[in-house]
């Protein structure tokens, strides 16, 4: 019965190319966005190289200073100041590491202009990360302590500026007119992983702005490394214990706060507090449901496109339905039919959009679009849409085949008008 | 074997009712082979739709095997026809989509058969209508009068007791319509089905056991 089913299946499909074409094109396509979608957030919001302890970490990204009088507010990333004072003073994390949001600046290479993007960071930034290094080593307390001039640099900059696998270790690069010395030399990583990624890395001290400036605001992102994520509510009660104690104000003539706000979050929290004001266990809720949310109404579409294929193809075969009614099919065997057919229909869709996922992130992996972008397909995900989509499947087979099963075998016959 | 005790049918849509049959009361025997005649539009074929079980009477009562039809459900209607129908229809009705062989064994996939039991009976019904050597073929690529030879094997495959031909030499020039009344009368002399059948042609009418005239959906002899 199903050899004869997978026949008729692929003869059926065989004949209406273009309804074949519309019905693997909505089923592939959706479920080949869906993947790349998600390989992309995966990339975002995951764990990878070099952020490897993510699921234990919590990030200080961003501080609000509010006038609630005069309805003004100052919001961004916390200052060297704030950092010193206050959160260095924590002792529930295992580690506290800080790093400046990235810059770029121009340096010159064979009298060649090599725009790079650089960043501050201090010792523990190495320790939290989980950086391979190519050569040399990572600048630590005691060169931040020495007030030495050294960075590290990734391996596409090394490239650029020394030509590609030359050693640069002891080589010095000049940036905004200071000598540097190259002391390591890592692997890069995506742009993407914007709390990390940077072509050049340099001591916090070394840093032309004023950082002893009284301010809450500043330019710094901190990384709080917990033993594990169980210690993060100990670490998020913590850093509020330390906000309470944080005196409100400013020098300033034309801003004066009177309520300040920041959090220690997840990544996933921080990351989207680009968004919501809510705490971080809300956010995580509103992302999943809005991305399945998402996901359901992006799949509803091909589902509907096929019920809709299915209803027009029923009529074409009807005279068919009404051959195998009179030599004994019941309604039921019919229905298994057509579903058989939703569900093969399906399964081919989902080869061709894994073909089609696995060529796209390969081609978005290699082509430089996304510099050191390592885009994996969500295993997860894929097997998910898949059933999702079969599910769908089935679903738009019972439909026609229940407005078939109500046809009279005469009816059938004449084509089933 | 088959039997129609005030079998009525009407056509109704929002404006007009037609009677396609009144009061038709008729038996077959087992063993018989009986043709229907009329003009066209006088209800043959829904005479011979309503016997085989595919449409059903607005009224009257149809009785096969001593087994009142109406009631059944879905399923066991499905089994009936199965088990004791085969039809031959004008148009042929063969799936253009699936060979000849498979053509065949269609009544066969609704049973509890194995895969070689119905290539070995579909094989040997192609061998009675002589078609053998066409298993492989695919329907668009036969003639008329093979195309109805496809649809006489399909029909006897499952060996059903009775068969219902609807014109079954209506589309066919007259020296392969009698080739296939050849086999429509062997298959009811040497097998003993029971064999109605619809035809416009007073020849072929004349080689059945017993003729059934309609005019106007109303039985005249």
């Amino acid at each position: 019965m199903l050899k004869n089913y997978l026949k008729i299946t692929f003869a059926v499909l065989k004949r209406r190319k273009f309804f074949t074409f519309i019905s693997l094109f909505g089923i592939s396509f959706t479920l080949l966005v869906l993947v790349v979608i998600t390989s992309f957030l995966d990339h975002l919001v995951s764990a990878g190289y070099p952020e490897l302890n993510r699921d234990r970490s919590l990030y200080i990204e961003k501080m609000l200073q509010q006038d609630t009088t005069q309805n003004g507010s100052r919001s961004g990333p916390v200052s060297m100041y704030f950092i010193q004072n206050y959160v260095l003073k924590m002792t529930t994390p295992e580690m506290i590491g800080f790093a400046s949001y990235p810059n770029t600046i121009n340096a010159y290479a064979n009298q060649n202009k090599v725009k790079l993007m650089y960043k501050y960071t201090d010792g523990n930034f190495w320790d939290i990360t989980s950086f391979d290094f190519i050569e040399g080593k990572p600048f630590t307390k005691q060169n931040i302590d020495n007030n030495d001039y050294v960075m590290v640099i990734n391996d596409d900059t090394r490239d650029k500026y020394f030509g590609k696998g030359v050693s640069a270790v002891g080589k010095t690069m000049e940036l905004d007119n200071v000598n540097y010395r190259i002391i390591g030399v890592v692997r890069g990583c995506p742009v993407t992983r914007i709390y990390v990624a940077s072509d050049v890395y340099l001591p916090y001290n070394t840093a032309k702005r004023d950082q002893t400036k009284k301010d809450l605001n500043g330019n710094y992102l901190v990384f709080l490394l917990a033993k594990s994520s169980g210690d993060f509510p100990k670490i998020k009660a913590e850093f509020q214990s330390i906000m309470s104690k944080v005196p409100i104000g400013s020098e300033e003539k034309w801003f004066k706060p009177n309520k300040i706000a920041s959090t220690a979050d997840t990544y996933v929290g921080s990351f989207l507090s680009q968004f919501t004001h809510s705490d971080g266990d809300t956010k995580k809720q509103y992302l999943y449901m809005a991305l399945i949310g998402f996901a359901l109404l992006f799949m509803s579409l091909p589902a509907i496109n096929l019920v809709n294929v299915n209803i027009s193809r029923i009529m074409e075969r009807a005279s068919e339905i009404g051959i195998r009614k009179a030599f004994g099919a019941s309604s039921k065997v019919l229905t298994y039919q057509f579903i058989t057919e939703n569900i093969i229909l399906t399964l081919i869709g989902g080869v061709i959009a894994l073909i089609l996922s696995v060529g796209v992130i390969y081609f978005i992996n290699t082509s430089g679009m996304i510099n050191y972008a390592d885009l994996t397909i969500n295993w997860k995900v894929f097997v998910v849409a898949i059933l999702v989509s079969l599910v769908f499947g089935l679903l738009s087979g019972v439909y026609p085949a229940w407005r078939m099963s109500r046809l009279q075998v005469v009816t059938a016959l004449r084509g089933g008008e | 074997m088959i039997k129609l005790k005030n079998i009525e049918k009407v056509y109704r849509t929002s404006t007009i009712e037609t009677l396609a049959l009144n009061e038709i009361n008729l038996e077959v025997g087992k063993g018989e082979f009986l043709s229907i005649m009329g003009p066209s539009g006088c209800g043959k074929s829904t005479l011979l739709n309503i016997m085989g079980l595919l449409d059903e009477p607005s009224k009257g009562e149809i009785t096969v095997d001593n087994e009142t039809i109406s009631g059944f459900s879905d399923k066991k209607l499905a089994h009936f026809r199965n088990q004791k129908l085969g039809f031959i229809f004008q148009s042929y009705h063969l799936i253009n989509d699936l060979p000849v062989l498979d053509n065949v064994e269609l009544p066969l996939l609704y049973r509890s058969s194995s895969a070689s039991e119905r290539t070995q009976l579909a094989t040997e019904a192609l061998q009675k209508v002589g078609l053998s050597n066409r298993m492989k073929h695919y329907p668009t690529q036969l003639s008329g009068g093979q195309k109805q030879r496809v649809a006489i094997a399909r029909a006897i495959v499952g060996r059903p007791e009775i068969i219902l031909a609807d014109e079954p030499t209506g589309n066919l020039d007259s020296a392969m319509g009698n080739e296939i009344m050849d086999i429509l009368i062997n298959l009811n002399k040497n097998d003993g089905t029971t064999i109605v059948m619809v035809t416009h042609d007073e020849n072929m009418a004349k080689k059945t056991n017993r003729l059934v005239r309609l005019f106007d959906g109303t039985q005249v002899m």
